[in-house]
């Protein structure tokens, strides 16, 4: 009897781990929709089909590399020069894995390549919140996070790519600027919850500095790989300092 | 509504070098020991990548005088950098980027 009682609520209490994931990625799912749904618009405007924009979203899944894939197959750019933009565009999913490894450690390979396989900047943003003061993240709650995201994802571009068809300017009704509002409440949150304001706020400081000093001279993916590096190894010094 | 072949591959071949810098770190690091320093460094990725994102987004040098119409994210990103501090809601500070952008492309 008491077997069974501990594994129904082992059950219980895994649902609940992957429902309250779900339930974390809620607040993204505004950003989500109408960023895919402008990708969608824009694939569709690109001239892809609407199985061509489904495909895209269920292999590449990352709203940069797929605005520019759109772009450039519409400037019929040659697939290497496609393919080698995408890749320097999406490195810093590189340093957004290795941050979040650490809280993985518990797991099998297996498991870690299906989180990692999914992982965006705004997964990555609600986990990191998740993972403040705990040593590691739950990985059903992962999922739950995860896999509501990457629906929502392929429901919006779908969506995007479909209604397109009457919709040319996604721009006029703010819809462009739904990434970029994303970032700067995942920025936030993240520096008023860490409770490490000042020095935080030097980092995020540097980076915008350097971002904008390095644009000049480098494509914008770059720049932000390059201010990435360069703002954390300020934050280790500030460290060291103290 | 059907794929065409060379825009398969390219698909494929993007999803492909998207994949490796996802898994890999993940893969790799989370099997060894990984030094203090670098965990502290780690740990000021995610503030140091989302400022650089931010930063790509909203500041245009393009050495042309400030215009407003110009430079319409910074100030659309006024009140959604205050309604992220104020409540701490992701969904209310990307709406409120949302309205506000409207609104300036209505005004400006």
């Amino acid at each position: 009897m008491l077997r069974v009682n501990t594994s129904g609520v082992e059950v219980e209490e895994r649902q609940d781990r992957f429902l309250q994931g779900v339930k974390d990625c809620v607040p993204t799912l505004l950003g989500y929709l109408s960023i895919g749904f402008a990708a969608g618009v824009i694939g569709h405007t690109s001239g892809l089909s609407i199985a061509e924009v489904l495909l895209m979203s269920l292999l590449i899944y990352a709203g940069s590399a797929q605005f520019i894939v759109s772009g450039m197959i519409a400037a019929q750019g040659p697939a290497a020069a496609i393919i080698v933009t995408v890749f320097v565009v999406n490195l810093r999913h590189l340093l957004l894995s290795a941050a979040i490894s650490p809280y993985f450690r518990h797991l099998a390979p297996i498991k870690t390549l299906f989180i990692g396989s999914l992982l965006t900047d705004e997964t990555f943003g609600v986990a990191m919140g998740e993972a403040m003061n705990q040593k590691k993240i739950n990985e059903k709650w992962m999922y739950g996070l995860n896999i509501t995201a990457y629906l929502n994802w392929i429901l919006a571009t779908v969506a995007g790519a479909y209604f397109g068809q009457w919709m040319t300017s996604p721009e006029k009704f703010g819809l462009d600027f739904a990434l970029s509002a994303m970032f700067i409440g995942l920025l936030v949150i993240q520096i008023r919850s860490r409770g490490n304001i000042s020095k935080d706020l030097v980092v995020a400081v540097s980076a915008v500095v350097v971002v904008t000093a390095f644009s000049l001279v480098l494509s914008g993916s770059m720049a932000v790989i390059a201010a990435t590096v360069i703002a954390a190894t300020i934050g280790v010094v500030i460290d060291r300092w103290k | 509504m059907e794929v065409r072949w060379h825009i398969f591959w390219i698909i494929v071949g993007a999803s492909a070098v998207t994949l490796i810098p996802r898994v890999v770190p993940l893969a790799v690091l989370s099997r060894i020991h990984i030094p203090d320093w670098a965990m502290r460094w780690l740990n000021y990725v995610p503030i140091a990548v989302m400022a650089a994102l931010v930063g790509n987004e909203l500041v245009k040098v393009d050495g042309e005088p400030f215009s407003i119409s110009s430079h319409i994210e910074l100030i659309a990103a006024v009140p959604t950098f205050l309604t992220a501090i104020l409540t701490r809601s992701l969904l209310g500070t990307v709406a409120v980027g949302i309205v506000a952008m409207l609104l300036l492309r209505l005004w400006i």
